[in-house]
C-alpha cells in the first residue's frame, strides 16, 4: 500500500521536474555554502593546532627576556641548576624566494612536541642540518640549498631545523626563548633568584591565533548561516507549492482509502530521501567551494593574523556528518509546516491551490507585527549591547525585519499603483500583480535579504577599501626601507645611511604584554615623516611635542578601542618602562596585535639591547642608495624594500582579505536569484488559468508573456530599492560594530552609488533571467492550450 | 449482509443564523447488489449524508454501517480500510490522479487495496471504451473520459457498495447518459449495491429504489 | 618471533652505545647499526696500556663510553638500598667540535632503589655547549646539575674520592665514595672480549669503595653508608650481531674479594668476568668459566625477566643465589632495562649489583 501511495505521490515530481529540481539545487545550494564555509573553519583551526603543536605551546610554559633575546650562558646556567628548560631560536629569513620563520630547537631536551619527533626521525642527519617545512612552503621557497624535507606537521611559512644551523643561518649566538618542560625535579633554587630578569610566559600565551582569528571565523560562518537561509527560502517555497498543487491528489488518495498516517508518513520519507540526495550534491559542491576558496582564505589569515594556514583542504567525515545533519534539518524546517498542515487538513478540504503563504488579511497583520518586534529587538541592541555576538544579533534581528517587512511593503506600493492605473490592463496588471504577491514573496525575501548582504558588504569592503589606501599612502612615506641582516651590520649602515639620506629612521621594538593583549613596543623618532603623515585619534593638544618630549605612548587603534582607553586621562603599563599616560592613538589596519609608540631615546634608555630591525629613509635618490647599499654592504634585494614594493605588498594582503567575502556575496546572490525562478517557474502552470480570459478578451499571449515580465522587473526593482536602506544600515553596523569588535578599528562609511548602479543592473538581468523561461513559455502557447483552459472544469 | 445501513442518522452544521439540522433521523438499509437514487434541492444534505456513509465526515448520532462493520468504531486507519477494501466513491470531480496515466489511474484503488486482477481491469476498460486511452494523462481526456476511468477505478477494486455524487453533474445529457448506463450495467454485473446522489428525477428514475430528502428527512423510498 | 627478536637486540645494542636520543618515540632501527659498525671510529687494540689520569677523561674518537658507578647501602636500621649513577657518552661522528656542532651526545640515568620502590630518571645533553661533558684533571663528570666530582689529595688517583649528585622528580642523593683499594683493569690488562668474534673494549673498575652520604626520599632524608663500584668502559663496536643482551654482576664477598661476571646472549652464551682478590689482584675468567642459570623470572610490564640467578665459578668451587632487593627495579626510561641490588648465599654469601638488558 505504501509502494502504490508513494508511486502516487511521486508521479507528480515526474511531471513537475524542474520543481524538483529546483527543490533539490535549493537544498543542495544551501548545503553547499554552509558546509564549505565550515570547511574553511576547520580546515583553519586545525591549522592552528598545527602551529601550537609544533614546539608543544599548548603544554609548554616559556621563559623569555623583555630584549627579544636569552643569551646561551643563560640556558646551560639553568640547565646546571637543575632547570629542564630547552632552547628556540626563532627568526625570519629569506629562503629562495620566500621569507620564512626559521624555527630552531634542540631536540634532545625540547618538550614532546611535533618538532622533536621530525628531528628524531634521523637524529644524526638533523644534526648535519636537516630541515623540514610544509610541502606549500618548500614550493614557495624554490630553489634553495637546505637539506629541506617534507612535513605536514610543520606550519606553513614556518622551516624547523637544528638549533645550531638556526643560529648560523639568523647570524646570532643568542637565543630567542627557554621552553620549561612541565616536570622539573623537586627542590630547584627559583626561578625568581635565578634569574629574575627573565619572564615566565604561561602555556598557551602567544599561541593565540584561535582567538585572534576568531573573529573572521565568526565572520565567515555568519555568511554562511545566511546564505544557508536563502537557499532554504527556495526550499520552502517549493515545498509549499507542490504541497499545494498536491491538495486534490491528497483527498484522492484518502477517499480511496490512504490512512493519514501513512500519507504523512510517506510525504515526510520523501522529504527525507530528498534531503539526503540533495544534502550529499551539496557535500561535494561544498567542497569542491572550499578548495576553490582555501588558497585565499590562508592568504587572508596569513596576512591578517599572521596565523600558518596551508592553502590545502582535506576531507573530514566529521564535517560532513555535521553537514548532513545540517541539510535534514533545514529540509525538516522548511518542510515540516507542510506537514503540520496535512496533518489538520480536514479530508474534504476544498481541494482547490490555494495562495501558499499568508494571503489573508490577518496573516499579513500578524507578520507585519513580527517585522516590527524584530526590528525593536534591533534598535534595543544597537542601543544597549555590546560584543561581537550582539553585533550580529543585531544583524540577524535587523535583517529578519526587513526581510518580513518586504511583501507588506510591495502590496501598500502595489495598491498605490492601481489607485494611480489608468486604462484596463494597466488597473488589472496592479491588481493582478497584488493577488499574486503572496505566491512571490517568499523569493521576493530572499532576493531582498541577498542584495541587502550585496550592498552591505561592498559598502563595507570599498570605504575600508578607500580610508585604507589614504592610510597607506600616508603610512608608507619612506621611499626606501632597509632591513639590517645583523646588530653589526645595523651598527655599519647606520653613519652610511646617515651622511646619504635626508632622514634615517631607525624601526625598533620589544615584544611585550600591553593591558593583558599581546603586542610589541616601538620607538619612533621625532620626525616630520610622522607629524605630517599619521592622523590620530583623539589626540591630546600638542601631542607630538609631549611624545617627543617622552611625556607619554601612542598606542594603535586596537589597543585604544580593545582596552577602552582614553587619551589625556588612561595611563599605560608598558613593561621595562612603568606608566606613561595614553596621548593618542593611531590607525593600523592589519595588525592584529597592540601597539605602543614611544619616543627613540626613551626606547633605547628602557630596551639598550633591542637590535635595530629596520630603517625607513627618506631620501630623494632612492635607485642611486639602493645601488650603493648592494654594492658596498652587499645587501641582498630581499634587505632592501622600496616604497612602490611595500605598497602593492600591502594592497595584495588586503584585496586578498575580500575575496572570499565578494566570492560568498555573489554566491548568495545567485542563489536569490534561483528563489526567484523557482518561485516563478511553479507559479507558470497556475498562471495559465489566470491569464487565459485576458487572451480571450483580445490580449495575445506575446503581451502577456510582456507583462509577465515587466511584473517581475517591477517587482524586482522595487526589492531593489527596498534593499538599499537594509544594505546601508547592514555596511553601518558592519563597520561601527563588528569590525571594532572583530578587528579593533572604526571605519567611516562611504557610499559608492556606482557600486549600487552596478549591483541593480545584475539584479535585474537576474530577475530577468529568472523570469524568462515561464515568459518564453507563455509567448509560445498556442491557443489550444489557452482554449483548453475553459474546455477543462476547475 | 446489508451493504450499507444509515441508522437515524443526524447531522447538525453551525451557521451565522445559528445551529442547522442537515440530517434529522434519516435511517436508510441498501441491500446487496440493489441501486438507490437519492433525489433533493441543493442544499438538502444529499452529500453530506454520502460523506457520512463513506465516513469521509463523521455525524452528530446515528451508526453507520458498511457491510456489517460499525464505521463509528473505526479509528481513521480503520475507516480509511473500509474505503479501500469495500466502497467506491464515484464523484462530480472526477478526481483522478493527474500525474498518473489512464491505466494507472484504473489499477491504483485495486492495488491499493491488493486486490488487483488485471483481467478484470481490462476487461472493464473495455466495456467503458477506454481502452485505446491507457497511456493518455487524465488532462488529455474529456470530461466524459475522466469521469469513465474514474467508475473504472472505483469498480476494479470489487466493492460492496459503490457511492456516487453527482456522477453526470459535469458533463452534457447525451454524455451523462451514456456514462450513467454503463455504471447501472456495471454494478448489476458485480453483484455491487449503489447509492446515486442526483438532483435530477429523470436519472433517479433508472434506480430499483428512491429516496427524496426535504428538510432533513427521507421521504419515499419506494 | 624473529621480529621480537631484533627489537630485543636493537633495544639492547642501543642500550649499549648509549644512544637514547630523544626522549620521544625514537625509531631505535637507525641505531641498530651503530652498535656492530665500527666504520671511522677507532677500534680498542690488544696490548694498549691504560693512561691514568688521562684515561678517566672522555675517548671522543670511540664510539661509546660510560661512568657507571652504582652502590650497596644500608641505613641504621638497616634497611637496604641500591643506588646508580650513570654518564654515557655516545658519538655520531669520531671527533669533538665546539659549540652545536659537536656531535657528541651525553645522557645520564640516574636509579635508586629500595625494597619497596624504585626511583629512575634521565638527562640528555649536547656535547660542546658545557650542558654535559667530563675532564679528566680535574676530574668531573656531569649532565645538568647530575655531577661526580674528584676531591682526591694531590698524587692520589682522581677516583680515589668522589662526591656524587643526581636529582630526580622524586628523589635526589648526594653520596661520598671514597676508594679502599687500587684501580682494577678488566679482561687482558683493560682489554675486554666480549664475543668469540673478538668485539672487545677497554674496561677497568674501582671495586672497593666505601660509600656514606643521604638519600632524599618522599618521605624523607635517610643516612645511609655501605659499598661502591665504578666501571669505566669505552668502544666502538661492543656487541656482536647476533647478541641480544647481557646479564650482569658485580659482587662483593663478605670476606673482601670481588668479582665481576656477566654473559651475553647470543646464538651461543658468551660469558666472561674477573676474580678479584682482596688486595686488588684480578684473575680474568675465560668464555664459559662463569655459569649462569635462571632461577625464577619476574613479569614487568609484560616482560619476563630473570631476577634470581645461581652463578657458578667451578674452579673457585663457588655456587650461589642472587635475591634481589626489589625485583621490579625496571629503569623504565628511553631504553629500558633492569638495574638494582642483591644479596647472594651459597658457597659464598654478600652483596652486589645486577644489570639485564635486551628483555
Amino acid at each position: 500500500m505504501t509502494r502504490i501511495a508513494l508511486t502516487a505521490l511521486l508521479s507528480h515530481w515526474a511531471r513537475n521536474w524542474l520543481q524538483l529540481a529546483m527543490l533539490l539545487a535549493g537544498l543542495a545550494l544551501a548545503t553547499a555554502l554552509w558546509s564549505g564555509v565550515q570547511a574553511l573553519n576547520s580546515e583553519a583551526r586545525s591549522a592552528y593546532a598545527t602551529a601550537e603543536a609544533l614546539l608543544a605551546e599548548g603544554s609548554a610554559e616559556r621563559l623569555d627576556h623583555p630584549s627579544g633575546q636569552i643569551l646561551q650562558e643563560r640556558y646551560i646556567t639553568l640547565r646546571r641548576a637543575g632547570w629542564q628548560v630547552s632552547p628556540v631560536v626563532e627568526g625570519r629569513y629569506t629562503l629562495g624566494n620566500a621569507r620564512v620563520t626559521l624555527v630552531g630547537i634542540e631536540p634532545l631536551t625540547a618538550p614532546q612536541g611535533a618538532g622533536p619527533a621530525l628531528a628524531a626521525q634521523d637524529l644524526n642527519a638533523f644534526f648535519a642540518g636537516r630541515a623540514f617545512a610544509h610541502p606549500q612552503t618548500i614550493a614557495e621557497i624554490g630553489a634553495h640549498d637546505l637539506d629541506l624535507h617534507p612535513s605536514d606537521a610543520v606550519p606553513v611559512g614556518t622551516v624547523l631545523l637544528d638549533i645550531g644551523r638556526a643560529q648560523a643561518l639568523l647570524d646570532t649566538e643568542a637565543l630567542s626563548y627557554l621552553q620549561l618542560l612541565q616536570t622539573q625535579p623537586a627542590g630547584l633554587r627559583p626561578l625568581d633568584t635565578l634569574a629574575p630578569d627573565l619572564r615566565r610566559v604561561p602555556a598557551g600565551e602567544g599561541a593565540e591565533l584561535g582567538g585572534l582569528t576568531e573573529s573572521f571565523h565568526l565572520n565567515l560562518t555568519a555568511f554562511g548561516l545566511l546564505a544557508f537561509a536563502v537557499g532554504l527560502f527556495i526550499v520552502h517555497s517549493t515545498v509549499g507549492l507542490a504541497f499545494e498543487q498536491r491538495r486534490a491528489m491528497f483527498r484522492t488518495l484518502r477517499a480511496l482509502g490512504l490512512p493519514l498516517r501513512h500519507l504523512t508518513a510517506c510525504l515526510a520519507a520523501e522529504m527525507l530521501v530528498f534531503a539526503l540526495i540533495a544534502g550529499v550534491v551539496g557535500l561535494v559542491l561544498g567542497h569542491l567551494l572550499a578548495a576553490f576558496l582555501m588558497p585565499d582564505v590562508a592568504l587572508t589569515l596569513r596576512g591578517l593574523y599572521g596565523a600558518p594556514v596551508p592553502g590545502g583542504l582535506h576531507f573530514n567525515p566529521v564535517w560532513a556528518a555535521s553537514g548532513l545533519a545540517m541539510t535534514l534539518a533545514g529540509a525538516a524546517l522548511a518542510g515540516g509546516q507542510a506537514l503540520w498542515r496535512l496533518w489538520h487538513l480536514p479530508i474534504l478540504a476544498p481541494a482547490q491551490p490555494r495562495a501558499w503563504a499568508h494571503a489573508s488579511g490577518r496573516g499579513m497583520r500578524l507578520q507585519g507585527a513580527f517585522a516590527l518586534a524584530l526590528g525593536a529587538l534591533a534598535v534595543a541592541l544597537a542601543l544597549g549591547g555590546d560584543g561581537l555576538l550582539t553585533g550580529f544579533g543585531l544583524l540577524a534581528a535587523a535583517l529578519l525585519a526587513a526581510a518580513l517587512a518586504v511583501p507588506l511593503v510591495l502590496a501598500g506600493l502595489l495598491r498605490l499603483a492601481q489607485r494611480t492605473a489608468r486604462g484596463p490592463v494597466a488597473e488589472w496588471f496592479w491588481a493582478d500583480s497584488r493577488q499574486n504577491m503572496p505566491r512571490l514573496s517568499l523569493a521576493l525575501m530572499a532576493l531582498m535579504l541577498a542584495l541587502a548582504a550585496n550592498i552591505g558588504v561592498g559598502t563595507m569592503v570599498a570605504s575600508f577599501r578607500a580610508t585604507f589606501i589614504d592610510w597607506l599612502d600616508l603610512r608608507l612615506a619612506a621611499e626606501l626601507n632597509v632591513m639590517p641582516a645583523s646588530a653589526e651590520e645595523a651598527a655599519a649602515l647606520h653613519p652610511f645611511l646617515s651622511d646619504r639620506a635626508d632622514a634615517v629612521l631607525p624601526m625598533m621594538r620589544v615584544d611585550a604584554t600591553l593591558a593583558s593583549q599581546p603586542g610589541q613596543i616601538y620607538a619612533m623618532k621625532d620626525h616630520a615623516s610622522f607629524r605630517d603623515n599619521w592622523p590620530l585619534i583623539d589626540p591630546v593638544p600638542d601631542v607630538w611635542d609631549r611624545l617627543a618630549a617622552g611625556e607619554g605612548v601612542l598606542v594603535n587603534e586596537q589597543l585604544y578601542r580593545r582596552a577602552g582607553l582614553q587619551s589625556g586621562a588612561d595611563r599605560l603599563d608598558l613593561p621595562g618602562v612603568g606608566a606613561l599616560p595614553v596621548l593618542g592613538a593611531y590607525a593600523d589596519y592589519g595588525n592584529p596585535l597592540a601597539q605602543a609608540v614611544l619616543t627613540l631615546p626613551q626606547f633605547q634608555a628602557a630596551f639598550p639591547d633591542a637590535p635595530v630591525r629596520q630603517f625607513a629613509i627618506r631620501t630623494s635618490d632612492a635607485p642611486g642608495l639602493t645601488a650603493s647599499l648592494q654594492e658596498e654592504f652587499g645587501l641582498s634585494s630581499a634587505q632592501i624594500t622600496d616604497q612602490a614594493q611595500a605598497r602593492a605588498l600591502s594592497m595584495r594582503i588586503f584585496e586578498r582579505t575580500f575575496v572570499i567575502t565578494r566570492a560568498l556575496n555573489v554566491l548568495t546572490l545567485s542563489v536569490a536569484a534561483l528563489a526567484l525562478f523557482a518561485a516563478l517557474v511553479t507559479l507558470a502552470g497556475m498562471r495559465l488559468a489566470q491569464l487565459a480570459p485576458l487572451w480571450a478578451l483580445g490580449l495575445t499571449a506575446r503581451r502577456l508573456a510582456g507583462l509577465e515580465l515587466a511584473r517581475a522587473l517591477v517587482l524586482g526593482a522595487l526589492t531593489m530599492v527596498l534593499a538599499l536602506p537594509v544594505g546601508l544600515m547592514l555596511a553601518q553596523v558592519l563597520l561601527s560594530v563588528i569590525n571594532v569588535q572583530a578587528f579593533g578599528w572604526r571605519l567611516p562609511l562611504q557610499v559608492f552609488p556606482g557600486d549600487w548602479a552596478r549591483l541593480a543592473l545584475w539584479a535585474m538581468l537576474a530577475v530577468l533571467a529568472a523570469a524568462s523561461l515561464p515568459a518564453l513559455q507563455l509567448a509560445r502557447q498556442g491557443p489550444a492550450d489557452l482554449l483548453r483552459v475553459f474546455s477543462r472544469d476547475r | 449482509m446489508t451493504a450499507l445501513v444509515l441508522d437515524t442518522i443526524t447531522k447538525i452544521f453551525p451557521s451565522a443564523e445559528g445551529p442547522v439540522k442537515v440530517l434529522d433521523g434519516v435511517s436508510l438499509q441498501i441491500a446487496p447488489g440493489s441501486a438507490h437514487a437519492l433525489t433533493g434541492d441543493s442544499g438538502s444534505g444529499k452529500s453530506t449524508l454520502l460523506h457520512i456513509a463513506a465516513g469521509l465526515e463523521p455525524a452528530q448520532s446515528g451508526r453507520v454501517l458498511v457491510a456489517g462493520t460499525e464505521l463509528s468504531a473505526q479509528d481513521d486507519a480503520g475507516r480509511a480500510a473500509l474505503r479501500r477494501g469495500r466502497l467506491g466513491l464515484i464523484f462530480q470531480q472526477f478526481n483522478l490522479i493527474p500525474s498518473l496515466s489512464v491505466a494507472a489511474n484504473l489499477a491504483f484503488q485495486a492495488r491499493l487495496s491488493g486486490c488487483h486482477d488485471a483481467a478484470f481491469t481490462d476487461h472493464l476498460a473495455d466495456r467503458l471504451g477506454i481502452a485505446e486511452l491507457r497511456t493518455r494523462y487524465p488532462e488529455q481526456l474529456s470530461g466524459g473520459q475522466q469521469q469513465r476511468v474514474a467508475i473504472g477505478r472505483c469498480l476494479a477494486a470489487r466493492p460492496a457498495l459503490v457511492l456516487a455524487d453527482e456522477p453526470t453533474g459535469n458533463l452534457d445529457e447525451g454524455t451523462g447518459d451514456r456514462v450513467l448506463d454503463l455504471m447501472l450495467d456495471l454494478t448489476a454485473e458485480a453483484g455491487t449495491a449503489l447509492l446515486l446522489v442526483t438532483h435530477s428525477p429523470r436519472l433517479a428514475a433508472r434506480c430499483d429504489h428512491r429516496h427524496h430528502l426535504r428538510a432533513g428527512r427521507l421521504e419515499g423510498g419506494a | 618471533m624473529q621480529h621480537s627478536v631484533a627489537n630485543q637486540a636493537i633495544r639492547a645494542t642501543a642500550l649499549a652505545v648509549g644512544v637514547a636520543l630523544a626522549p620521544t618515540s625514537l625509531p631505535a632501527q637507525g641505531f641498530a647499526g651503530l652498535g656492530t659498525d665500527a666504520e671511522g671510529f677507532a677500534t680498542p687494540q690488544r696490548g694498549t696500556t691504560l693512561q691514568f689520569p688521562a684515561d678517566h677523561g672522555p675517548h671522543p674518537e670511540y664510539r661509546i663510553e660510560w661512568w657507571y658507578l652504582t652502590a650497596t647501602l644500608s641505613d641504621a636500621e638497616g634497611q637496604d638500598y641500591g643506588v646508580q649513577w650513570t654518564l654515557f657518552r655516545s658519538a655520531l661522528a669520531p671527533q669533538e667540535d665546539e659549540g652545536w656542532d659537536s656531535p657528541q651526545v651525553w645522557m645520564g640515568h640516574a636509579g635508586l632503589t629500595t625494597a619497596e620502590q624504585h626511583f629512575s630518571a634521565e638527562r640528555f645533553a649536547r656535547g660542546g655547549i658545557g650542558q654535559a661533558g667530563v675532564t679528566a684533571d680535574p676530574f668531573v663528570a656531569h649532565i645538568d646539575d647530575w655531577h661526580m666530582t674528584s676531591h682526591s689529595a694531590n698524587g692520589a688517583d682522581a677516583l680515589d674520592h668522589l662526591q656524587v649528585h643526581a636529582r630526580g622528580s622524586d628523589f635526589s642523593y648526594d653520596l661520598e665514595f671514597v676508594a679502599e683499594g687500587p684501580l682494577v683493569l678488566q679482561g687482558n690488562a683493560g682489554y675486554s672480549v666480549k664475543s668469540p668474534d673478538g668485539q672487545a673494549s677497554y674496561y677497568y673498575s674501582q671495586p672497593f669503595f666505601t660509600v656514606s652520604g643521604t638519600l632524599d626520599l618522599p618521605d624523607g632524608p635517610v643516612e645511609v653508608t655501605g659499598h661502591g663500584w665504578l666501571d669505566r668502559e669505552w668502544s666502538s663496536q661492543p656487541l656482536a650481531e647476533d647478541q641480544a643482551g647481557w646479564d650482569w654482576v658485580s659482587l662483593s664477598f663478605d670476606d673482601g674479594h670481588r668479582m665481576m661476571g656477566f654473559q651475553l646472549r647470543g646464538t651461543e652464551v658468551f660469558t666472561a668476568g674477573t676474580w678479584i682478590t682482596p688486595d686488588g689482584t684480578p684473575t680474568p675468567l675465560p668464555d664459559g668459566a662463569v655459569q649462569f642459570t635462571p632461577l625464577h623470572h619476574t613479569p614487568i610490564d609484560g616482560r619476563d625477566v630473570p631476577t634470581h640467578w645461581r652463578i657458578e665459578l667451578p674452579e673457585k668451587d663457588l655456587s650461589i643465589e642472587t635475591e634481589p632487593l626489589n625485583p621490579a627495579a625496571w629503569m623504565d626510561l628511553s631504553i629500558s632495562y633492569w638495574e638494582g641490588p642483591l644479596r647472594f648465599d651459597g658457597s659464598h654469601s654478600g652483596r652486589g649489583y645486577l644489570e639485564m638488558t635486551g628483555y
